[in-house]
């Protein structure tokens, strides 16, 4: 089954209708992407429905600096739209909100970034805190937080223990990096997709090597497939992991800790084992895979089958532990209404109760032909929901790879085969895959044999805009275990 | 009860490093090695196509600062006779122009002089080390990296360092990322809030140079070299946990340049 690509332009005016029609069938609002395009902006709207994705695309005129909003008709649009008119300057006509959200007034120092001179007066300032009423203050988390946590400030409004709101904040980490994919080589996109957010390298390398190789018509070879599927479970496991970490961290449960930690470190050696890079950078590139220097397959299947007896007796061990449970249990739930509502990413939305997954649901690569372990279903949407489809997912995964490995034992490997030679043309392309916090997209735009325009969303970004609606009667020591089940990656929300 | 067997249930997982010198980190391919052979080699499309740059073949000898370099690898593909990946995971260097390989006599008779300097000025945290982690735009991994540190295997609270949340009361500021430019006040205002005597360590080549980075007009023109004053720089893309446990032993003057404690 392939996934269909429909793209179609129609005009400003009609574009809130276009989208909301779709939308009303069934799809969710995954990006919204605005492109220079002569001398204006191109806005495009991912729409992604079981099966399909589909690009509605508007122009809007040059100095005209105004989009009808689509944020007035899904508040998963409120994001995208805060981030345009912090990059690009546009505003939405009778938008919600916008709030600095990638960049902060007086921050701007990037000149491609300013196509209004007096963008800068134009932006807003932070605004005020939004709950009112005696006793309240705001409590500023970050952007220095205590501990090793990347830089993002959440600014939590409570009375003292309830948190009535949260703000998250991200524009700390800013870095441009849309900017820096123009005029670059395809092999330079890759490693530069890997740097979007470091801790889902692979998933971004191949949602950006996956867009190239569309405008290129050539498949990869089997053997290529088969490895990228081999890091990015990799990747995943390692992921999940984390989310473990952090999460026995905050419920001080020592040894647990030490033991996950342990099995994460054991995954990434094993990653470094098989391609020379802790966080498999340089592997994914666009054609295939780089060759791999060592990949003894029965020597990886050990200790892969090792790792999983481990982790899965200690995850098996834990989630008996009550005093741990009990600080999972219905912390900031995200129901399936709001789920639907902001159209969800990864473990999030499977946790309350949307199955969708890019692997399946929109399968690329080898994913066409592997056999998928179902995580459970549930829609209680709280953090052990989320740690339940985490656990799933790691087993899952464990499943993929000894496919994976059992494929590349089959197949028979001439030593030219891993990477193909593309013959890319000049156009537009979306790329995707599955991180383990979500699916990611990639728009790139080919012009001359160089990356014209690139554009990505990291399903951090996406989940981030949902982060504050986790909070319905939760209290500030929830804080660390909502923030853990998101496990979501501040660079890929900041750019 | 079930954890306590759990917990002892594969015995003793720490290493030793850096008392004995560990297997893992000696594989680690941290650092790119030029041939002394086939010099006469024209590099230019290989420089040319270095994806930040590091390859400096104007002078007689072609160099690769390590700075720069994001050991991607490109080099190698294209000229496997002259370059190729070395094994090393104390690549961390206490000067910035070290950094560039191969290395030369006047950089080791300088580093001397640095080295002497340093350890007047931090010779008190030897025994107890607490580290600030101040993040400045990396991409995730660096932290991920910096926290493995804590994990059974490095162990790091064998060896006197701990990780603490008040500037005030950290001897070490480990510095991730390119320095982007929303973090550059609050980098500045921890770097000040931490008492004397300090070092900063720069992690990751993004800290050191702005990496993949550099020219984005949203980050620093160097990293975040230039923001706060350096003292150690650890090369990598991320840095592995042993390149990083290796520069705080650097910074403290625990540790030789060759590896060995002292």
């Amino acid at each position: 089954m392939a996934t269909s690509i429909q793209s179609s332009t129609v005009a400003a005016d009609r574009f809130v209708n276009a989208v909301e029609s779709d939308l009303r069938r069934e799809g969710r609002l995954g990006a919204l992407f605005a492109v220079p395009f002569q001398g204006g902006t191109r806005l495009s709207a991912i729409l992604s429905s079981f099966g399909a994705f589909k690009i509605i695309s508007c122009n809007i005129e040059p100095g005209h600096g105004t989009y009808p909003a689509l944020s007035a008709i899904t508040p998963a649009a409120n994001w995208y739209e805060r981030q345009i008119f912090d990059l690009h300057g546009l505003m939405p006509a009778n938008y919600q909100s916008l709030d600095p959200l990638v960049i902060r007034k007086g921050l701007e120092s990037d000149p491609t970034y300013k196509p209004d001179e007096d963008l800068s007066e134009r932006r807003p300032d932070l605004s005020e805190p939004s709950v009112e009423g005696e006793g309240l203050f705001k409590i500023p988390l970050g952007p220095v937080r205590s501990g090793i946590f990347e830089s993002i400030e959440y600014v939590i409004e409570t009375p003292g223990e309830e948190i009535l709101h949260v703000e998250p904040r991200p524009f700390y980490k800013h870095r441009g990096i849309e900017n820096n994919f123009s005029g670059r080589s395809f092999g330079e996109g890759a490693l530069l997709a890997e740097r979007v957010e470091g801790v889902s390298s692979v998933a971004h390398a191949i949602a950006y090597c996956q867009a190239i190789e569309q405008l290129s018509d050539s498949e990869i070879s089997p053997q290529a497939q088969l490895v990228r599927v081999i890091h990015a479970e990799l990747e995943r496991i390692a992921n999940h992991l984390e989310s473990m970490v952090r999460h026995c961290e905050a419920a001080a449960q020592a040894v647990a800790f030490a033991r996950f930690s342990f099995y994460k470190e054991q995954i990434m050696r094993l990653r470094a084992d098989i391609c020379g890079h802790r966080f498999s950078r340089g592997v994914v590139s666009p054609g295939g895979v780089t060759i791999p220097t060592t990949l003894d397959l029965n020597a990886v299947s050990k200790r892969i089958s090792k790792l999983e007896a481990d982790i899965d007796s200690s995850v098996n061990l834990l989630m008996k532990t009550a005093s741990f449970l009990d600080r999972l249990r219905g912390t900031g739930v995200i129901t399936t209404k709001q789920s639907r509502l902001f159209g969800t990413l990864g473990p999030v939305a499977r946790g309350s109760g949307l199955l969708e997954d890019t692997r399946s649901s929109h399968p690329y690569s080898a994913y066409r032909h592997l056999g998928f372990v179902p995580v459970r279903e549930t829609s209680d949407g709280d953090a052990l929901a989320r740690q339940n489809v985490r656990i799933d997912e790691i087993a899952g995964s464990f499943h993929l790879l000894k496919q994976a490995l059992d494929g590349l034992g089959d197949l028979k490997t001439p030593g030219d085969e891993w990477r193909i030679k593309l013959n890319i043309r000049d156009g537009e392309s979306l790329g995707w895959a599955e991180a383990s916090q979500g699916e990611v997209l990639y728009l790139v735009i080919v012009d001359s044999g160089r990356l014209k325009t690139v554009r990505q969303r990291s399903a951090s970004f996406h989940n981030m805009s949902v982060f504050s609606s986790a909070f319905p009667k939760d209290i500030t020591t929830d804080f660390a275990f909502i923030e853990a089940s998101f496990g979501l990656s501040v660079a890929g929300v900041s750019g | 009860m079930p954890w306590v067997l759990k917990g002892i249930s594969d015995g003793i997982l720490t290493s030793k490093y850096p008392r004995k010198s560990d297997g893992y980190g000696e594989t680690w391919r941290g650092s790119i090695k030029i041939s002394p052979n086939n010099l006469g080699l024209d590099l230019s499309h290989v420089a040319k196509s270095c994806p930040t740059n590091a390859i400096n073949i104007e002078q007689t000898h072609p160099q690769v600062d390590l700075g720069l370099c994001i050991l991607c690898g490109n080099c190698i593909d294209l000229c496997g006779d002259i370059f190729s990946f070395q094994p090393d995971f104390e690549s961390a260097k206490l000067d910035r122009d070290l950094l560039v390989v191969p290395e030369t006599v006047e950089d080791r008779e300088r580093l001397r002089a640095v080295r002497a300097a340093l350890y007047l000025r931090v010779r008190t945290l030897r025994r107890s080390i607490a580290i600030r982690h101040v993040d400045c735009g990396s991409d995730g991994s660096e932290e991920w990296e910096i926290s493995a540190l804590t994990n059974p295997i490095y162990d790091v609270q064998r060896l006197g360092i701990t990780f603490t949340a008040s500037p005030r009361h950290a001897d070490i500021l480990l510095v991730t990322g390119s320095g982007s430019t929303g973090m550059i006040d609050s980098l500045k205002e921890t770097y000040l809030q931490m008492p004397h005597p300090k070092a900063v360590i720069a992690v990751g080549t993004d800290a050191i140079s702005g990496g993949m980075h550099r020219n984005s007009a949203s980050t620093a023109k160097n990293g975040v070299d230039g923001l706060i004053p350096v003292d150690v720089y650890v090369p990598g893309s991320p840095p592995s946990p042993f390149g990083i446990l290796y520069a705080i032993l650097l910074a403290v003057g625990t540790i030789s340049n060759r590896g060995k404690p002292c």
